[in-house]
C-alpha cells in the first residue's frame, strides 16, 4: 500500500515538475509611464497565450537605471526582462550584458521596426533590444494664440520662426509665456534639449579625436540663443522646469509653445487633463537657417534580456508579445488608437485608423528626421543625438546640465557656463583614457 | 501682573508650537489632500486647498494596479522582524555595557556608532555580492538581517542610555537574593526599562519602515516593501502626482496610526532621564 502511495507521489511530482518547466514566472523591470502601465494591465493576454506568469518591478527611471545596472554588472539575476533606453543598449550590448534578439521568428517581422529605432537599439549590426515605444521631439503650439498674434507656424520652422512666434504669443500680464523649454539640470532633462539645439546650430560634443568642442563658436551661438529665448519669453523659474513641470504649464494654458517629446502630444490633446486639448498644433523641431540638421531627438524605451537569465525562452516570448503588431491591435481594441504605443513599427503608420490620430504624421516625420548614426553636421566618433553613447556621458551630461541650469537661473553667464562645462568634460574624458 | 505675563508667554509658546507643528506636518497634509484630487487638480495653479471635488479614484487605480497587501505584509515582517531581532541582541549587550563596563566599553560604543558614519552606498556592492552568494536577494530574511544590522547601533545606544539611569543596586539586590543572570535581565531590568524599550522598539520600527535605500536595492518583486510600492508611482515623464500621493498616503498610514496611538510612550521614552 505504502509502495503504491510512494509511486503515486513520484508520478504526481514528475508531472508537476514537467509542467512547471513550461510555465515560468518571469520578472520584468520597467518604468512608470502611461504605455508601460497599460501593458501591465494587459498581461493576462500574454499569460493566456503562453502560460507564463509575469511579475513587475516598476521604478522611477533613474532608480531603475541604477538598480538594473547594479544587478546586471554583479550578475544578480533578479530580472528576466529589462526596460532600457537607447542610451544604454549599445553600451550594454558591447559589454556582453544583453542577449541578441536577432533570432526572433519571421512572424515577428523585425524588418517592420522603424529604421531609426533599429539603428539606435543595435550594436555591431545586431538588434539587442526591441522597441516598445519610440519618440522624437517636436513643437507643440497653441493654434489660438498664434492666430491671435497673426502668425502661422510652418510645418518645418527655423529658430527665427520660433523666436518670432514666442515673441508674438507672450502675454506676461495674463501669465502666458511664449515658449516653455527644459531648464532642469540632468543629462536626460535639460541636456537632452540643449544638445539637440547645439546639433541644429552645427555644433558637436566631440571632434573625431574625442576632444570636447564646447569652446567653439557654434556652441556659444546655440547656448546663447537657448538662454535668451527661455529667459526672455519663458516662464519664471524656468531653470527648474523639466518635462513634467512644462507639461503642467502647457496643460493649464500658460505656454504658447513647447518643444519636447512627441509622446507629450497624447497628454496635451487629452481633454480630461488638458485645458487646451483642442487648440494644439504640431510642427517639426526647428533648425538654424542653412544648417542641415534639425533639433529633434530620438529615444525609445525598449525591452531587452540580460545575459545569464535562466528564463531566456520565456523572456523572448514576452518581448515578442509586447512589441508585436498583435499587441498594438490589442491596445487599440481596448483603449483606442490614440493610446497605442507609438514610434516603433512602420506598419502602424500605414494603418488608416492610426493616420486619423492628429499627431501621428508629425511623430513619424520627426522620428524619420533623426539619425543617431549621424547626429551632427560635422563628423563625430559617437552614436546618439541628444546624448553621447559612452558610459561617461551620464556624469559629463549631468555636470554640464548643472552649469546650464545655473545660467538660466541668472547665476552665471553663457561664457562661464560653457567654459566650466568644457573644462569638466575635458577632465572627465582624460581620466577615462580617451 | 505676573499671572498675565505667564498667560501671554503661554499663548506665544502655544502658537509657536502649533506653527512649527503645522509646518512640519504640512507636506504630509498636502500629500493626503493631493491624493483626493484628480491629476488636473493636483497641478492646478493656484493650488487647491480644501475646495475641490474630492475623489477616491486614485485609491481605486492604485488598488487595481498594485498588490498593496503584499507590500504591506513585507513591510510589517521586515520592520517588525528586524526590530525584534535587534532587541534580542541589544538588550544583553546594553546590559553588559551599562552594568559591567570594561575599560573598552566607551570605545566599543563609539566604534558601533562610527559604522553609521559611512554612507550606505559605500558598502552596497559588497553586500550585494554577499547576498547573491547566499541567495538572499529579494528575500524578507535578507532584508530583515540587513535592517537589523543597520539599526543595531542606535538600538544599543538608546538602551544603554536608559539602562544607565537604573540604579545598579537594585540588580545587585536581586543577585543577592539568588537571581540568575537571565532572571536578572528578564524579571528585574526589563520591567523597569519598559518605557525605554518601548520607545526604542517604536523608533526602530519607524526607521525600518521608512528605510528606502536597502529596501529598494536588495529587492525585486517578492520581498519589496511599501517603499518600493511608492517608488513604483514616481515618474519623470507623465503627471501622476495624485496617484503617487495616494500610494504615499497608503504607505504611511499604518505607521502614522501606530505613531499616533503610541505617542505617549514614544515621548516618555525619548525624554526618559532628561529630568532628574
Amino acid at each position: 500500500m505504502s509502495l503504491k502511495n510512494a509511486l503515486c507521489a513520484v508520478t504526481a511530482l514528475t508531472l508537476i515538475t514537467t509542467t512547471g518547466a513550461f510555465a515560468e514566472t518571469i520578472t520584468i523591470a520597467t518604468v512608470n509611464n502611461g504605455d508601460m502601465i497599460r501593458m501591465q494591465g494587459l498581461t493576462d493576454d500574454f499569460t493566456k497565450k503562453t502560460g507564463h506568469d509575469v511579475e513587475w518591478v516598476t521604478l522611477e527611471e533613474n532608480v531603475l537605471r541604477q538598480r538594473v545596472t547594479q544587478d546586471i554588472a554583479a550578475k544578480g539575476g533578479q530580472f528576466d526582462v529589462l526596460t532600457i533606453g537607447m542610451y544604454e543598449t549599445p553600451i550594454w550590448a558591447g559589454n556582453e550584458w544583453l542577449v541578441s534578439l536577432e533570432d526572433l521568428p519571421a512572424s515577428y517581422d523585425a524588418d517592420d521596426i522603424l529604421p531609426a529605432m533599429r539603428a539606435g537599439l543595435s550594436h555591431d549590426g545586431s538588434l539587442y533590444a526591441a522597441p516598445f515605444y519610440g519618440e522624437s521631439s517636436m513643437i507643440m503650439y497653441r493654434t489660438d494664440l498664434m492666430e491671435k498674434a497673426g502668425l502661422t507656424m510652418p510645418d518645418a520652422p527655423t529658430w527665427s520662426d520660433v523666436e518670432a512666434a514666442a515673441k508674438g504669443m507672450t502675454d506676461k500680464d495674463n501669465e502666458i509665456y511664449g515658449i516653455c523649454l527644459r531648464g532642469k539640470a540632468g543629462w536626460g532633462e535639460n541636456m537632452a534639449f540643449i544638445t539637440t539645439v547645439a546639433n541644429s546650430f552645427g555644433a558637436r560634443w566631440f571632434d573625431e579625436n574625442w576632444k570636447p568642442q564646447l569652446d567653439t563658436p557654434e556652441w556659444k551661438e546655440a547656448v546663447s540663443f537657448y538662454n535668451n529665448l527661455l529667459t526672455t519669453y519663458g516662464p519664471p523659474g524656468a531653470s527648474t522646469n523639466g518635462f513634467n513641470e512644462n507639461l503642467a504649464l502647457f496643460q493649464q494654458g500658460k505656454c504658447g509653445m513647447w518643444i519636447d517629446a512627441t509622446v507629450a502630444a497624447s497628454f496635451v490633446t487629452n481633454p480630461d487633463d488638458s485645458t487646451v486639448a483642442d487648440k494644439v498644433g504640431f510642427a517639426l523641431a526647428p533648425n538654424k537657417e542653412g544648417v542641415d540638421k534639425r533639433s529633434n531627438w530620438l529615444w525609445a524605451w525598449a525591452l531587452a534580456i540580460p545575459a545569464g537569465t535562466q528564463k531566456e525562452a520565456a523572456a523572448k516570448q514576452f518581448i515578442e508579445w509586447a512589441t508585436s503588431k498583435d499587441y498594438i491591435e490589442l491596445v487599440a481594441s481596448k483603449e483606442g488608437w490614440a493610446n497605442v504605443p507609438p514610434g516603433a513599427r512602420t506598419s502602424l503608420y500605414q494603418n488608416p485608423e492610426y493616420q486619423k490620430v492628429p499627431f501621428a504624421a508629425m511623430t513619424l516625420e520627426s522620428i524619420n528626421a533623426a539619425n543617431p548614426d549621424s547626429p551632427t553636421v560635422k563628423p563625430v566618433p559617437y552614436v546618439g543625438i541628444q546624448y553621447v553613447a559612452i558610459p561617461e556621458w551620464a556624469g559629463i551630461g549631468t555636470a554640464a546640465g548643472q552649469e546650464f541650469s545655473a545660467m538660466v537661473a541668472g547665476q552665471q553667464t553663457v561664457d562661464e557656463a560653457l567654459a566650466k562645462a568644457q573644462a569638466n568634460t575635458a577632465e572627465e574624458m582624460e581620466a577615462a583614457g580617451y | 501682573m505676573a499671572r498675565s505675563v505667564t498667560t501671554r508667554r503661554k499663548t506665544v509658546n502655544t502658537l509657536a508650537a502649533w506653527a512649527i507643528g503645522l509646518l512640519i506636518f504640512f507636506p504630509i497634509l498636502w500629500t493626503i489632500l493631493t491624493s483626493f484630487k484628480t491629476e488636473a487638480q493636483a497641478i492646478n495653479d493656484p493650488p487647491l486647498f480644501f475646495f475641490f471635488d474630492w475623489t477616491l479614484e486614485n485609491y481605486a487605480v492604485v488598488q487595481e494596479r498594485s498588490n498593496y497587501m503584499r507590500y504591506l505584509w513585507n513591510s510589517v515582517i521586515i520592520a517588525g522582524g528586524s526590530t525584534v531581532l535587534g532587541l534580542i541582541i541589544a538588550v544583553p549587550a546594553a546590559w553588559s555595557m551599562a552594568f559591567v563596563p570594561s575599560k573598552r566599553t566607551k570605545d566599543i560604543l563609539m566604534w558601533m556608532l562610527s559604522t553609521k558614519m559611512l554612507p550606505a552606498v559605500g558598502v552596497l556592492y559588497p553586500i550585494y555580492l554577499v547576498f547573491i552568494e547566499l541567495g538572499l536577494l529579494d528575500t524578507r530574511v535578507g532584508l530583515t538581517i540587513v535592517l537589523m544590522l543597520i539599526n543595531l547601533p542606535i538600538i544599543v545606544w538608546m538602551l544603554y542610555t536608559y539602562f544607565k539611569e537604573i540604579p545598579g543596586e537594585i540588580l545587585e539586590a536581586a543577585r543577592m537574593d539568588g537571581a540568575t543572570l537571565k532572571e536578572e535581565i528578564l524579571y528585574i531590568l526589563t520591567p523597569m526599562a519598559i518605557p525605554g524599550i518601548a520607545s526604542t522598539l517604536l523608533l526602530n520600527i519607524i526607521l525600518a519602515w521608512n528605510e528606502a535605500f536597502w529596501t529598494l536595492n536588495l529587492t525585486a518583486a517578492k520581498a519589496a516593501p511599501l517603499t518600493a510600492f511608492i517608488a513604483s508611482y514616481s515618474s519623470p515623464e507623465g503627471l501622476f502626482y495624485a496617484k503617487l500621493s495616494a500610494a504615499s498616503t497608503m504607505a504611511i498610514a499604518p505607521i502614522l496610526i501606530l505613531g499616533w496611538f503610541s505617542q505617549k510612550q514614544l515621548v516618555r521614552g525619548l525624554t526618559f532621564g532628561a529630568v532628574k
